[in-house]
């Protein structure tokens, strides 16, 4: 199979079937220099980063939602073509106008209705009255849920559960379409529906037959969309800017069709630097233009926009999208996958000013080459924008074309989906334990019930004996809740677009989450070093805690402490396995609680290791704050200990630190920083969100948050705006550590 | 086994020496500067006990992380009134190839001080005042201690580091930082001279061991002071 779009690219297996990988293996051109060739915004792109300015003013003025198109239901062709400029070199927007919110009721109709009248708005008649008879994935859901999963649900025990909106956390192969048209990609789902087609019709074949239908419907839906803006995307892409456009073209057709809680863009930057190269050695192309390109990408991935109510906001810090884009790595010949358009994308951080999103996130390996290392690491003590993760783990796992979805969950490209599946809370689920099955917040009775434990001082190997019970108890109901989610969303809003841009083969992950991973490593801790006397209320229920004595706490390389914590994501992930998850996904784990460790907080009643009812989790995989007593690299060095075979969905930790103690001058920064990168992914650690800041702009953000419209601070896996936080994430935040020893 | 006596260990370490640095605090201090911002080192009988084996093995453990440049650096409190414990510390250090930094006042110089200096590979060497005078009154140790242990620096060819806290009022003279970088250029084993502004972040410290901070109310001192002063140093010691 030949196109002519395809001329000067190198021969391979990609042009006989779809393989974007072996595009990429065969013409990509490895770039080992540093950052002297990039350039600045050209007066076109201030002016449309004005005007994206201007409008997001205005949004946060209006209480953080520009305006709302309440008549339309979201989706690839109900809106007309819109513009961020009259002089957009990419194009399209999710709805008419910049930063309109659409509604996308098929998650549910209750959280849309509800987030229009949080900001003054009512969700048009007409779309009230079809929901009427649209069961969404919500109803779905809640029509199946036990009482038992309600009330798990309703203790927060499991919490952030995909149950009301778009899962999120797929990732289209939105390459695809530019490197083979949407023609192509049709041609090849019918192949795969024929074949289909002869197999038994049993429940899993109808299903899957009925989605490659939709699949095939809505690459056609696509097609019509792309030629709403005026292009014809039925043929490949046939340069750079064509590229792009294709390839962003399947994103926005995603982002129109789902509300997903991440919505992340994949691994795009060396892929489109191929078609920049042929473009420039053609002389179509100077480097000017090239950035002006992937500028004005990011300016509309900036523009993205999904309708939340204000609690969702509250529960995630701001108005996120986990638009990740993955760059860097090193691909299966120990060749560097780093491209002059890597430095492209990372240089979009100076050239439109730092934001949270897109969410750049660097794949770290030792064998990056060191000029891109030292790049990333300047970037980083510039704008805090970038959150790294190890390639060197993840490559052996995923092969060298995955990407990150939201903040640390990788998959191949195209190749493998997930099923988003939220977290449960640990500390929570051992004082259920403690208390025999009575949730001493709220009072509710769940999970095996038995007497509260008697001791005085509670005695370790009884305490784990309970524990197990109880985990035992939860894995069971936590696989069956999540089972349950996704046999309703799959049904009631299957994501047509992306899956349309997977191999219909596609391998499929159940990702469950863990929140609370140190405090309850500190408390078991606590409960086998020192002397853990629970306190009750009159009913005999555990509330508090009098701990004598010290212990060993997780962040402080002392394997008594980091043991229990990577012991407890070993039998998580066993127990978890232990109940088949649906459409035979493989079962992966996380630690990883964005900014949402702050409501775990407040919802879980005092813990043996001394935190107050209600006080924050530390976030993701991070030690609690103020328990390091030997500084940061201690704190990597027990974080590192934790077990990826057992949490390969992604094990986050957030690291602050004030530029003072990081070195003295810029380039003893970048060096330090260079170092400290490469020592923790050396010891097989997973991710780390890097922030340089000063405890004083903090503080002053918090007092004038109008001063700092643009101040962006990495939180567990994600970046976000320190102003969209709510005041107490914000004060959360400021407590953390401040790796501040100078 | 080897024991010496600890106050801390700061796993990131990035102003004491190249790189990043482990540095090890060691406990117990002759002198009493009255700018000191370890208090709680002083105490010759406090800190932990620690052996040379477990301490060596809490240091290696962080050894991914000194990159090119980086490396080890004791501190102190005075780590040459044991610098028996440190040689051997040292010595293990340099076994695995790590480069090894020793932070003192240097105003002790004996056989054990001597033997330590052998397998140091940097001296961040505290010039705290310019005179024999003022040095005894704000440090209660004698400047000509110092001169000898830089002599001998010198002689052994041993990397050094000068360093000042910048004290306004006490040591912000434009004449004694000229004085300096005059000492600097008479030994050439100077690499290079650190000023550093003083900070009263360790009030709490005082306050807590109940030991009077005669410079609790002294602000640091402002960039432009820092900037100046820096600029009288000649350009090889930045």
């Amino acid at each position: 199979m030949n196109f002519e779009q395809w001329n000067g690219f190198s021969e391979g297996e990609w042009q006989e079937k779809i393989n974007v990988r072996d595009f990429i293996d065969k013409n990509y051109t490895p770039y080992l220099g540093d950052a002297s060739f990039l350039k600045g915004a050209t007066k076109r792109t201030k002016e449309a980063l004005d005007e994206l300015e201007r409008l997001k003013k205005l949004e946060q003025e209006k209480g953080g939602v520009l305006s709302i198109d309440t008549t339309t239901v979201s989706s690839l062709c109900n809106y007309k073509p819109g513009y961020l400029t009259d002089s957009d070199i990419i194009v399209g927007l999710q709805t008419e106008k910049p930063l309109t919110r659409g509604v996308n009721p098929f998650g549910g109709i209750r959280m849309a209705r509800s987030a229009c009248e949080a900001y003054g708005y009512k969700l048009g008649d007409e779309i009230e009255e079809f929901f009427t008879y649209r069961t969404t994935h919500n109803d779905g859901v809640f029509r199946v849920y036990t009482d038992e999963m309600k009330a798990a649900r309703h203790c927060a025990l499991l919490t952030g559960l995909p149950d009301a909106y778009g899962r999120g956390r797929i990732i289209g192969d939105y390459r695809r379409i530019a490197l083979y048209g949407i023609d192509f990609l049709i041609e090849e789902k019918k192949k795969d529906k024929a074949k289909a087609g002869e197999n038994y019709m049993d429940v899993e074949n109808i299903r899957l037959l009925e989605e490659l239908y939709q699949q095939i419907n809505f690459l056609g839906k696509l097609k019509e969309m792309a030629a709403m803006y005026g292009f014809d995307i039925s043929m490949p892409a046939a340069n750079a800017r064509e590229a792009i456009q294709w390839t962003y073209f399947g994103y926005l057709a995603a982002n129109k069709e789902q509300n997903g809680a991440a919505m992340s863009f994949g691994r795009n930057s060396t892929f489109f630097d191929i078609y920049i190269e042929r473009d420039i050695k053609a002389g179509l192309l100077t480097e000017e233009e090239a950035q002006e390109l992937i500028d004005d990408l990011v300016l509309k991935l900036r523009c993205a926009r999904h309708l939340r109510t204000p609690e969702y906001n509250e529960l995630f810090g701001g108005d996120p999208m986990w638009i990740t884009e993955s760059i860097g790595g090193m691909n299966l010949n120990h060749k560097t996958l780093v491209t002059k358009s890597s430095f492209r994308m990372l240089n979009t951080l100076y050239n439109l000013g730092p934001a949270p999103e897109p969410n750049l996130t660097v794949l770290w390996s030792h064998a990056l080459p060191e000029g891109f290392k030292k790049f990333c690491a300047k970037v980083s003590c510039d704008t805090d924008a970038i959150q790294y993760e190890n390639d060197d783990l993840m490559r052996p796992r995923f092969g060298d074309d995955y990407a990150i979805a939201c903040c640390v969950s990788a998959m191949k490209v195209g190749k493998q989906m997930q099923f988003f599946g939220a977290r449960t809370n640990l500390a929570k689920l051992l004082l259920l334990s403690l208390n025999g099955g009575v949730d001493n917040v709220f009072g509710t009775h769940l999970g095996p019930q038995m007497s509260p434990i008697e001791d005085d001082v509670l005695d370790y190997t009884k305490v784990m004996d309970r524990f197990n019970t109880y985990l035992e108890w939860l894995c069971r109901l936590y696989v069956n809740t999540m089972n349950s989610i996704h046999y309703m969303h799959d049904k009631y809003a299957y994501e047509k677009t992306q899956m349309a841009l997977h191999d219909t083969d596609v391998e499929r992950l159940m990702a469950f989450g863990v929140a609370g991973l140190s405090v309850i490593t500190d408390s078991l801790s606590a409960i086998k070093y020192a002397k853990v006397k629970p306190i009750r209320d009159e009913n005999g229920i555990i509330v508090d805690f009098e701990t004598v004595g010290d212990f060993p706490k997780y962040g402080n390389d002392d394997d008594r402490a980091d043991e229990i914590a990577e012991d407890m994501l070993v039998r998580v992930h066993t127990e978890l396995k232990k109940t088949p998850a649906y459409r035979n996904a493989q079962h992966t784990l996380s630690a990883l609680t964005i900014t949402s460790n702050v409501m775990y907080g407040k919802k879980t009643g005092a813990t043996p290791d001394g935190r107050k009812k209600g006080e924050p989790f530390a976030p993701g995989a991070n030690p609690m704050h103020g328990r390091e007593q030997n500084g940061a690299l201690a704190a990597l060095n027990s974080i590192s200990k934790l077990p990826y075979s057992s949490a390969s969905d992604g094990i986050s930790n957030t690291f602050s630190i004030i530029p003072d103690a990081l070195g003295k001058n810029e380039n003893d920064r970048v060096e330090n920083l260079v170092s400290i990168l490469d020592g923790y992914f050396n010891n097989d650690a997973h991710h780390i969100n890097v922030n340089v800041m000063n405890r004083e702009t903090l503080l002053d953000a918090y007092d004038h948050p109008e001063k700092y419209p643009n101040l962006t601070i990495r939180v567990s896996g994600y970046a976000v705006n320190f102003c969209k936080l709510s005041k107490e994430q914000q004060r959360e935040v400021i407590k953390r550590t401040f790796h501040s020893f100078v | 086994m080897m024991k010496g006596r600890i106050h801390s260990l700061q796993s990131l370490g990035t102003v004491d020496g190249p790189g990043v640095r482990c540095v090890v605090f060691m406990q117990g201090c002759p002198l009493r500067c009255i700018c000191c911002h370890n208090p709680d080192t002083w105490d010759y009988s406090g800190g932990e006990e620690t052996d040379l084996d477990e301490l060596c093995r809490r240091i290696l453990r962080f050894r991914p992380y000194f990159g090119k440049n980086g490396g080890v650096t004791v501190s102190g409190g005075e780590p040459l009134i044991q610098a028996k414990f440190v040689k051997e510390l040292f010595c293990k250090l340099k076994s695995y190839g790590i480069h090894t930094a020793l932070d003192t006042s240097g105003t002790i110089l004996n056989d054990d001080v001597k033997a330590l200096l052998d397998v140091t590979d940097l001296v961040l060497l505290d010039h705290k005042y310019p005179t024999e005078d003022e040095y005894f009154k704000n440090a209660r140790a004698h400047l000509s201690d110092v001169e000898a242990f830089l002599f001998e620096l010198n002689r052994l060819s041993i990397p050094t580091w000068l360093r000042r806290v910048i004290i306004p009022d006490i040591t912000d003279s434009e004449a004694s930082v000229r004085l300096l970088n005059e000492t600097a250029k008479a030994y050439k084993c100077v690499e290079k001279i650190e000023l550093l502004p003083f900070r009263n972040l360790c009030k709490e410290k005082y306050d807590t061991l109940g030991i009077p901070f005669p410079l609790a109310d002294v602000n640091s001192p402002d960039k432009e002071t820092m900037e100046k002063l820096n600029a009288l140093l000649d350009e090889k010691y930045h």
